[in-house]
């Protein structure tokens, strides 16, 4: 079960072009705790949290919401929002990477092939997110 | 019976970020830091966006293959043969400058795959950017039966977050090269130009190293020669996807395409 969820986080990577990730320095903790307004989790739910990953744009938190070992939702915690162009990767990228996470569930997979994760602050953040449960 | 734990870990690493799927004890035997910073060691040797890396320096003419790290004659050894075993449409010196890119990243892959081996794992996957190195196949789950095959989704070119098909290997490689992962990145190093012609390969073979590099050179070739010249490849097999969703595969392929 735990393969396929994993599996996701490569399979959106050809969405991610948008958000090729730089190394700078760590986000202020007060931005990270301003975005932090996710909906509540249901009963039966429970969260795992992403690190904060830095890309051209700004920096980028996922939390992942799982019922038993499938994913229901991604909360973006923290996304770029001072220009533009960040708006619109906030109103198109995310939702569809999100769609696709989701959708990617029944691909029974391990990995990806031909999928590269270079540009991903989704990838990056949501795959730390997967990445913390044992 | 409980298949015993597991452990993910993705690093961020020459450019890309390298995945691992490793038993636990890869993790409490050190063996998986080993390969994390042999994955590194590779990008300070060979990263040609390092201006002292041994690649550089060689580019430059500042230092001799001597003076180098005994990898790089390795490397630049493995590089001939595959430029020689694909007609030159493989080259460690594309656009002229010295820069074997195109195979070190399967090769370094390859390698940490085999660290983890070496320690006495007997079940894991290592995946850099998308060229996969797998060994032993998966544990199966709930059950103390035999390993079954590890499933690789390769990227639809045409559908991006899609998948083409499902690669069924236990033990083995699997690299693709296509438009779909940096865009039109690759090219004829007999022409100069970008490469067309074909969305994607994927080659699928014992080792990620030359699975990656004949990847490479049949995405140079474009469709017409990579299908005979992939045809014709000892242990290596080839799927193509064409810009108009056409696919053909070699022979050899068909065994590695997952029945469901």
């Amino acid at each position: 079960m735990r393969r396929a969820v994993l599996a996701i986080v490569v399979s959106v990577a050809g969405l991610v072009i948008l958000l090729s990730f730089r190394t700078h320095s760590s986000v202020p903790a007060a931005r990270i705790q301003a975005a932090a307004k996710v909906p509540p989790l249901l009963a039966g739910e429970h969260a795992l949290f992403g690190s904060v990953v830095d890309t051209v744009y700004g920096p980028v938190r996922v939390q992942v919401v799982l019922r038993s070992a499938t994913i229901v939702g991604v909360n973006i915690l923290l996304r770029p929002e001072e220009t533009g162009m960040d708006v619109q990767i906030g109103q198109y990228a995310f939702p569809k990477l999100i769609g696709e996470t989701l959708a990617a569930q029944s691909a029974r997979i391990d990995t990806v092939s031909g999928a590269t994760y270079t540009s991903g602050g989704y990838i990056r953040s949501l795959q730390s997110a997967l990445d913390t449960r044992s | 019976m409980l298949v015993s734990a597991r452990v993910r870990h993705a690093e961020p690493v020459m450019g890309t970020v390298v995945s691992f799927d490793v038993p636990a004890a890869a993790r409490a035997d050190g063996s998986l830091e080993a390969a994390v910073r042999w994955l590194h060691w590779v990008d300070e040797v060979f990263s040609p966006y390092r201006a002292d890396s041994d690649v550089s320096r060689l580019a430059d003419g500042s230092v001799a293959v001597a003076d180098c790290a005994p990898e790089v004659a390795e490397v630049i050894a493995a590089c001939a043969a595959a430029a020689e075993r694909s007609g030159g449409y493989f080259t460690d010196s594309p656009g002229g400058r010295f820069n074997p890119s195109g195979y070190v990243k399967g090769w370094a892959v390859e390698r940490a795959a085999a660290l983890v081996s070496r320690a006495g794992s007997a079940s894991h996957l290592v995946n850099g950017g998308g060229d996969v190195q797998c060994v032993g196949g998966r544990p199966r789950s709930g059950s103390a039966g035999p390993a079954e095959p590890w499933r690789v989704g390769v990227a639809d070119p045409l559908r991006p977050g899609g998948l083409a098909l499902v690669v069924a290997v236990a033990d083995g490689a699997v690299a693709t090269s296509g438009v779909a992962e940096r865009g039109a990145h690759i090219v004829n190093p007999h022409t100069g130009q970008p490469a067309a012609g074909l969305a994607s390969i994927t080659v699928a073979g014992p080792s990620l190293a030359l699975a990656d590099a004949y990847a490479t050179a049949a995405f140079a070739m474009g469709p017409r020669l990579a299908r005979d010249w992939a045809g014709s490849l000892d242990g290596y097999a080839a799927y193509a996807i064409e810009p108009d969703g056409q696919t053909w595969h070699t022979p050899a392929f068909a065994r590695y395409i997952a029945a469901d």
